[in-house]
Order: C-alpha cells, then sequence, then structure tokens
C-alpha cells in the first residue's frame, strides 16, 4: 500500500504532497523535512529504495524534482519505481511539456486530479496512460466551451 | 498580528493563484512568507464569506497550496462543504479535492458532506459519481460506509467500466473499515474477474486481495478462482503485442504484479492450489523478458510467489536462480532487492543460496552502502565448514575497508563464524588477533576474556601467541581490547617470550627491559583507558615471578602506581606493594601461572552488573572445584585466600559491586583492605580461620568460617555463594545446635544469589558454649532455583579454628 506521494525540489521544498494514512498536520511537516533529507543525502551509486523507520521509500530524481513514494513493507518496490515513471509520462502528456517543478506548483490542483486518477487511498487504481487522461481531457474540453 | 499588513500595498482581494505563488516565493525570509499568507487567508476568508461568486473554486485552490505549505487552512472546511453541494462540476470538483486534503473523519464537517456524497453517486455524470467514490474511498467514516455499501455494490455490478473500477477500490476502504462487510461484496468481486477491461481487473484482484488477506472464509472461497486468475495471467503473458497496455514490451506489468500477489496469497499452505498454478509461474520465469526493470519487477514478484507457496523444488531453483542473475545485473536497485529476498530465503534454501555465494561474497565491494550490508549479512549466513577458509580471507578483507557502521557486526559475525567453523586453534588465534588489529575498537566486550580463555586452553600455542601479541603491542597500543589481551598474555607467559625460541615466527630477541618498556608505554599512555592500564600494571606484577633481573625496577614502577590518581590502580598498586613487602614469600604462589579456565557460558562478566569493559579475566567462571593455583605446601596462602575470597577469585581481580568484605580480594577500599591485611598479620602466630564448605548442590555452596572470641563464645560465619548460571531466591538458613548451647542468628546480608557469583549472602551467627559440650551444628539451607525449591539439610560435626 501507498502511504504517501510527495515531490519536492532540490531544495527540500515541497511541490505537491498526498497522504493516503492519516498524518496530523503538525507532523507532515517534521517527516517531509526527514524523508526529502534522507533522499536528497543519497549519492548517485545508491540505489532508489531507502529503508525509512518501519515503511520504505522509493525516489526517483528528474532534473530539479525529487518524487518519494512511502510504501509498506509487503508491495514490491520495483513495480512502484516503475508506477513513478508511468505518473511523469502522464504528466508529461497532459502538460506536453517536460514536467519542472513549477509547472507543478501553478497548476496544482491538475496534477492532484491526475494523480487521483492513477492511486486511489493508497492502492493503484489505473495505469493505462490515455484512460487516465481521459476525463481530464472531458472535464476541460466541457469546461472550455 | 493583521495590523502591520495594512502598511503594505493593498492587494486586490481575488489575486489569482499564481500572483500568489509568485508572492510567496519571492518573501526573502519565514516571516516575510508568513506574512504574504496571512495576508491571502484574510483575504481568502473574506471571500468565503461574501455570497457566490465565479472566483470561489479559484479561492479553494488557492488555500489547498497554502495548506500544503503547512499552514492552518481549517477555515476552508466549510467552504468545502459548500462547493461540494454545488452544481457547478468544476466547483465540485475543488470542493471535492479540498475535502480529501482538510477534512478526516474525525471533523465535524465530514459529516455534512454524508449527503452530498450520497447523491452524487446515482449522479448522472460518470465524473460526479467518481468524484464521490473517490472522497468515500479516501475519508469515509465507519457509518458512511455501513450507509453506502449496498449502493457501491449496485455500482459494482451494473454501471460502466470507469465507475467500476473505482467502486471496486471504494470497497477496499469499506472492508478496511467495516470488516463485516465483506460478505457483502464477495460475489461481486468474482463476477469482475470475467471483465476484459483491465482497470476493472485491476481493482477486482485489488478487492479479492484485501478480502482474503482479512478472512480465511473468504480465502477458501476465491481458492476455487485459481484457474481463472491463470488463465488471465496466461492470457496477458502470452499474448502478443498490444499498445493499449504495452509497458516496455511487457502486457500491463502492474496487473501482472497484482495478480501474482493474488496468486500468492491463494497458494500459501496450499497444495492443490500452489500445484494448479506451477505451471504459470514456470512460463512467466522463463518467459518475461529481463531486459527492462518492468520485467524485473515482474519476475521479481514471480519469485517471491514461488517461494512463498508450496512450489516443486525445481521450481524453486529456478527462482532461486533468477535471484542469483538479478545481483549479476548493472542495475544496483535490482541488485539491492534480490539480495534482500535471499536473505529471507537463506535459511530455508541454503544449498540454492550457497551456490550463488561467489557472486553474494563480490557484492561486499559494492559502492551501495545498503547493498553491502545485506552482502554482510548473506555472507555471514552462508558459512560453513568447507568454506570457511576462503570465505574468512574475503570477510576480513571487508572488514579493513568497510563502512564504520557495519565494522562492530562484521567484527563480531567473524568471531561467531570463526568460533563455529575454526579448522584449527591456531587459525582460530590467527584470525581473532587479525580482527583485534584492524577494528579491536569495534568489537564486543567479551571478547577479551573469551580470547583469554581460548589461548589459556591452547597450551601448545602459548608462545605463539605470546610472541604475535608482543609484536602487535610494539606496532600500535591504540586498539584497547588488543592491548588488554597483549597485557594479560605478556603477563603470564612472558618467560616463554623471553626465551626466544619459538618455531613458528621469526626470531626476536627480546630482553626484559624491552618488555617492561612496552608494558610501561601502555601504562604511561594517554590512550590507554583504565582497564587497560590495570592489565598492564598486573601484567607487569606477573612478570616479577617470570623474570629474574629487573625485578626493582618493577618494584618500583609498582610503588609509583601507590599513588596514582586513579583509584581502582592506586588500589592495586598499594597490593601489589603489600605482596613486595609483608607477604613476599606468598608473592612466588600468588602469581603463578593461571589453571585452564573450564567455559560455563560464554559472555558471563562476573561481578559487573553495570556491564563495563571487563577489567580482568574472571575466574570464577571456574567451577568451585578447580583447585587455585597455588603450591600444596603453603597451607597458609591457601587459606588466606579461601578466607578472603571463598570464589577463588585471583588476587588482580577486580573488586565485585556490593560484595561483603569477605568475599574482596584483599578488600574493596584499601583501609578496608589494609585492615583485613593486618588482622592476618596479627594473627600470625596462630594458623588463620579456614572456610570449609559444608554444602554444594548444583554451583551453590555454603561455607563456614569460624573464630574463637573467647573460652565459650565463637562466631560462625556463614556464606552462601552460585556459581550456577541460574539466579538462586529466598535463600535462608536455619541453624540448631545441641540443647546446651546457645544461638544467636544475626540477621542476614540478603536473601538472594545471583548467578555466576555475583554477589554473596552471609549470615554470622553467635555461639555460646558454656558447657563446653561437644559442638556440632544442623543447617538447613533452602532456596529457590529455576522455579524449584531446594531444601536441604546439613550436619557439621566439626568446627575447624576451635
Amino acid at each position: 500500500m501507498i502511504k504517501f506521494v510527495l515531490m519536492v525540489n532540490r531544495r527540500g521544498q515541497t511541490r505537491l504532497s498526498r497522504y493516503y494514512t492519516p498524518v496530523e498536520l503538525s507532523r507532515r511537516a517534521a517527516l517531509e523535512a526527514d524523508v526529502v533529507r534522507c533522499c536528497l543525502s543519497r549519492r548517485k551509486e545508491q540505489c532508489s529504495f531507502v529503508e525509512y523507520k518501519d515503511f520504505k521509500l522509493v525516489y526517483r530524481q528528474y532534473a530539479a524534482l525529487f518524487i518519494v513514494v512511502g510504501i509498506t513493507d509487503k508491495e514490491n518496490e520495483l513495480s512502484i519505481f516503475e508506477l513513478i515513471q508511468n505518473f511523469v509520462e502522464v504528466l508529461d502528456k497532459y502538460f506536453s511539456r517536460v514536467v519542472s517543478s513549477c509547472a507543478i506548483m501553478f497548476s496544482l490542483d491538475r496534477v492532484h486530479f491526475i494523480l487521483d486518477e492513477i492511486v486511489q487511498n493508497g492502492l493503484v487504481v489505473e495505469t493505462n496512460r490515455s484512460r487516465i487522461l481521459t476525463p481530464l481531457n472531458a472535464i476541460d474540453k466541457m469546461s472550455d466551451s | 498580528m493583521l495590523q502591520h499588513s495594512y502598511t503594505h500595498t493593498a492587494m486586490s482581494p481575488s489575486v489569482p493563484l499564481q500572483e500568489m505563488i509568485r508572492a510567496i516565493r519571492s518573501a526573502r525570509t519565514q516571516c516575510e512568507e508568513r506574512g504574504v499568507i496571512q495576508r491571502e487567508c484574510a483575504a481568502i476568508r473574506a471571500q468565503f464569506r461574501q455570497a457566490d461568486n465565479g472566483g470561489r473554486s479559484h479561492n479553494l485552490a488557492k488555500l489547498l497550496y497554502v495548506h500544503m505549505l503547512g499552514y492552518p487552512a481549517h477555515f476552508g472546511q466549510m467552504e468545502c462543504v459548500r462547493m461540494i453541494a454545488s452544481s457547478r462540476y468544476s466547483e465540485k470538483r475543488v470542493g471535492y479535492l479540498g475535502a480529501m486534503m482538510l477534512l478526516d473523519e474525525k471533523q465535524d464537517a465530514s459529516l455534512l458532506i454524508t449527503n452530498s456524497i450520497k447523491n452524487d453517486l446515482s449522479h448522472s455524470n460518470q465524473y460526479v459519481q467518481s468524484l464521490a467514490l473517490c472522497t468515500l474511498a479516501c475519508m469515509g467514516s465507519a457509518e458512511m460506509c455501513r450507509d453506502l455499501a449496498p449502493e457501491i455494490d449496485r455500482l459494482l455490478r451494473a454501471s460502466n467500466s470507469y465507475i467500476k473500477k473505482k467502486a471496486a477500490l471504494c470497497a477496499v476502504h469499506i472492508v478496511r473499515k467495516v470488516h463485516e462487510l465483506g460478505e457483502l461484496f464477495a460475489p461481486a468481486a468474482r463476477s469482475l474477474l470475467s471483465e476484459k477491461n483491465h482497470g476493472v481487473l485491476h481493482g477486482a484482484v485489488v478487492l479479492i486481495t484485501e478480502l482474503c488477506e482479512r478472512s480465511s472464509e473468504s480465502l477458501e472461497r476465491f481458492r476455487k478462482t485459481v484457474p481463472d486468475l491463470v488463465q488471465i495471467m496466461k492470457g496477458l503473458v502470452i499474448s502478443g503485442y498490444s499498445p493499449e497496455h504495452d509497458v516496455a514490451g511487457i502486457s500491463d506489468p502492474f496487473l501482472q504484479v497484482r495478480l501474482l500477489r493474488l496468486l500468492r496469497i491463494l497458494g500459501r499452505n496450499n497444495e492443490t492450489a500452489s500445484d494448479a498454478m506451477n505451471d504459470l509461474l514456470a512460463q512467466v520465469a522463463t518467459n518475461t523478458d529481463s531486459t527492462k526493470t518492468v520485467g524485473n519487477a515482474v519476475l521479481y514478484e514471480t519469485v517471491l510467489t514461488v517461494l512463498d507457496i508450496k512450489s516443486e523444488s525445481g521450481l524453486r531453483v529456478l527462482a532461486v536462480n533468477i535471484l542469483g542473475r538479478f545481483l549479476l545485473n548493472n542495475d544496483r536497485n535490482i541488485r539491492y532487492i534480490a539480495m534482500t529476498s535471499l536473505q529471507k530465503i537463506v535459511g530455508t534454501d541454503h544449498n540454492a543460496v550457497q551456490r550463488h555465494r561467489g557472486t553474494i561474497v563480490d557484492c561486499l565491494k559494492d559502492q551501495d552502502a545498503s547493498v553491502k550490508r545485506r552482502a554482510l549479512d548473506l555472507s555471514l549466513a552462508l558459512v560453513s565448514a568447507s568454506n570457511i577458509r576462503s570465505m574468512m580471507k574475503e570477510l576480513l578483507l571487508f572488514l579493513s575497508s568497510c563502512p564504520p557502521e557495519l565494522r562492530s557486526q562484521a567484527a563480531n559475525g567473524i568471531f561467531t563464524a570463526a568460533e563455529r567453523y575454526a579448522p584449527s586453534k591456531r587459525w582460530h588465534i590467527d584470525t581473532i588477533l587479525h580482527v583485534l588489529i584492524t577494528a579491536g575498537g569495534d568489537v564486543r566486550d567479551e571478547t577479551v576474556p573469551n580470547l583469554i580463555q581460548l589461548i589459556t586452553n591452547t597450551s601448545e600455542l602459548h608462545c605463539y601467541t605470546v610472541h604475535k601479541l608482543y609484536r602487535a603491542l610494539l606496532s600500535d597500543i591504540s586498539q584497547q581490547s588488543l592491548v588488554q589481551v597483549a597485557c594479560w598474555c605478556i603477563g603470564e607467559y612472558g618467560d616463554l617470550l623471553l626465551r626466544g625460541d619459538c618455531q613458528e615466527v621469526e626470531p626476536m630477541q627480546v630482553c626484559e627491559d624491552d618488555v617492561l618498556d612496552a608494558l610501561e608505554t601502555v601504562l604511561q599512555s594517554h590512550m590507554s583507558s583504565t582497564a587497560t592500564r590495570g592489565f598492564a600494571l598486573t601484567a607487569t606484577m606477573k612478570l616479577s615471578t617470570r623474570i629474574t633481573d629487573n625485578v626493582d625496577r618493577i618494584r618500583s614502577i609498582v610503588s609509583i602506581y601507590g599513588s596514582c590518581i586513579d583509584l581502582e590502580l592506586q588500589q592495586r598498586a598499594v597490593e601489589y606493594n603489600a605482596l613486595f613487602k609483608k607477604y613476599d614469600h606468598m608473592r612466588a604462589a600468588v602469581l603463578e601461572r593461571m589453571p585452564v579456565i573450564e567455559r560455563n557460558s560464554s559472555g558471563l562478566i562476573n561481578g559487573d552488573p553495570t556491564g563495563e569493559p571487563v577489567k580482568e579475566v574472571q575466574p570464577s567462571k571456574v567451577k568451585t572445584e578447580v583447585s587455585l593455583p597455588l603450591p600444596q605446601a603453603a597451607d597458609q596462602t591457601c587459606d588466606l585466600l579461601d578466607l578472603l575470597s571463598s570464589s577463588e577469585q585471583q588476587p588482580q581481580s577486580p573488586p565485585a559491586a556490593g560484595s561483603s568484605i569477605l568475599t574482596q580480594p584483599l578488600g574493596t577500599d584499601c583501609s578496608a583492605g589494609r585492615d583485613l591485611l593486618d588482622l592476618l598479620g596479627g594473627l600470625e602466630p596462630t594458623p588463620p580461620p579456614t572456610a570449609v564448605t559444608v554444602y554444594e548442590k548444583d554451583g551453590v555452596t555454603l561455607t563456614i568460617v569460624c573464630e574463637k572470641q573467647s573460652d565459650s563464645a565463637m562466631t560462625v560465619t556463614l556464606t552462601g555463594f552460585n556459581s550456577s548460571d541460574c539466579d538462586v531466591s529466598s535463600f535462608t538458613l536455619q541453624a540448631a545446635v545441641p540443647k546446651s548451647v546457645q544461638l544467636h542468628m544475626k540477621a542476614p546480608s540478603g536473601d538472594s544469589l545471583p548467578a555466576g557469583g555475583a554477589a554473596k549472602v552471609t549470615q554470622v551467627v553467635l555461639l555460646n558454649n558454656p558447657n563446653k559440650v561437644n559442638l556440632k551444628m544442623r543447617i538447613r539451607v533452602s532456596y529457590s532455583c529455576r522455579g524449584s525449591t531446594v531444601q536441604e539439610t546439613v550436619q557439621v560435626d566439626s568446627f575447624p579454628g576451635l
């Protein structure tokens, strides 16, 4: 099960955060800072899976953007690794340009909607790129017209 | 708080999101940022209070951004509720998103959206339905779930695939919240397996997984679906290229992974189910393309499944071979998970993992710290009698270059392995020495006494060992454990060192001055800990009987430390001084060679409840039967030491915390010690009182010491001691004497005897025998040990010393 999805820039500022297990607001900032510190301090030769407290982190770096997914022990790390790639490809397709942390910031709600189409209450719901984007495209068309 | 914001340029109330973000980003300090945000929040609040306007969703979006930065945004909750109830889709959308982020079931506001969710679930627009489903799945309370479960079930059966897949995941949340409702969804879940749409299939598989994990009846029921699942999986694996689901050449790998996981749950502990999947698993294992990560993800899941169900051995070997192949992969992520999986199965499939030992040992040199750690764990688990020599070579190589956080684990692992599989004693000693030289600071504290025990027991290698240790000491005195062992050995076997003739090492002429120089360097070095200096001092003292020329030098060293600031060293020095002066006749006997130490159990540290580094080898591990290394001729010394310590401790041993004076070898504190010695000095004309063992069983002993106080009165001191390895409690003594003798028992010092002789119990009995009858005493000993009570009676007929 996925516990949370975070997108942070290289300076450690959160660009997107979504929690699938209840975490108090006061604890969120500390958790995010700690997790980010963990991932940002990893060197190139180290693998993308980190054992953190009693769960695991899977992270990937895309230019200046880090995507960190916290998962429980039972989850297949490699498949989550691929899921992150899938997510980024969907974002690229929707925004029709390479995703950067600024782009995410300015269309935060849209990114949340896309994420909702992929992950629902901690479980993967759809992985097909076009099917993920269909509802969003439909809504966009509706609101444009 | 808001006052100072008025001095800033007034911003238009409904600033677009981008503007706000730019303003926040341009804030140079935290304080400035807080100011900007407070202003924005105030504006948003004002906006919320106004009637319906077009910018509502905008404001909420801004609020969500602020919330993500960590600022409180609870005042937006009601706005979310209002927006969810709106008829405009864009507002509903942001409202639901806000609800998911700002609300949880503990908030009161969440109750207010129950109705909206209920209505929206049957909305005509599927996107609205999906919003409601998503929100319910995210934060639905138990009551909401109970209320809406039938609706979800309906959606699972009769709607389009988009809704079905979302409903399936919503059902997962409901089952998590209200376990009993699992029954409700089981039939629908079953029927969803025949859908073609992968999203729905995925949802169905996830739902079934959840149901099976929750209840064993569901697990039984869904086992019947194994053939169907196998069919679906086969379809994915053998099917040709399908553009819809293709990810790097694999057809819907995410669904494959999910199916494999469900098969794992269903096949666990069940022969029939496992048999049904054997062929499929073999097919997936061999056909999946492993050049890309996706393929490896599927292979990984397959391996996990094979190893968890009751698969046939051929399949297991195939799985382990896949893991072995992963170890050689360039991608470090894959190496890491291969290691983790091998770790889990090294216990059960030991032989299969052994085949990949070479690769695993190579991974000790990997760059990644987590891979290194895993490799170390695995290597230690794979050590066996047949490969000990080659493995140890690799492990020692690793130890010299490993990262500091792994050092102690490596050192301790090496010790355990060496202990279990050492092909020869000399190899064992060499290995331990090597570890101490490389990583002496990271080893556990028991290593020093364990090593000393090992050395003592290998009498044929004493000469070799002491030579090697001496050389190590000359080159480096910073590793405390090594220095302690070296000092001890030099003290014990100094004569062998000075004799200089050892075939196994290159000849080196060592003279007495050199040895004393080395020990003095240790004593004076600031790198040596107190314990180490204690070792060195004692070793110097022991050498006084083993060397011939420089005894004066030793005498002077010892007397210098008589005024050392450190209490421990001062005490020792004073005791040794006394040995030189008053008890010179005893010195040779006291400092004689140690006997072979028998091991009761490893890791027993005597008399040190705080677990500090062992200061000296603890001969109390010796069974009470083993006699002191004293020549039979010196009866006085026997008696003296018996009196001083019924635990046969060497005079060099440090004081055991909390024991009574009688058990302290030569006294806990200087004054007491000196008094005792003076007492004995005064008694010299008459033989000193002896301690006689009157009772001994399973390591628990009782000794008595008698002292005549006057013509008819005497004191008998009963001392209980426990050298076994289980604690004794409720230790009580009762005594009976002939009728005419008066008996008065004083309060005992305690009633518990911890294992290993850490403390004793003493009880003083005053006897008055006016009629001078033949004195006999019956003593009843009762205590509990290992949960059972022991009660014994002994009769003492003769009292020595009378």
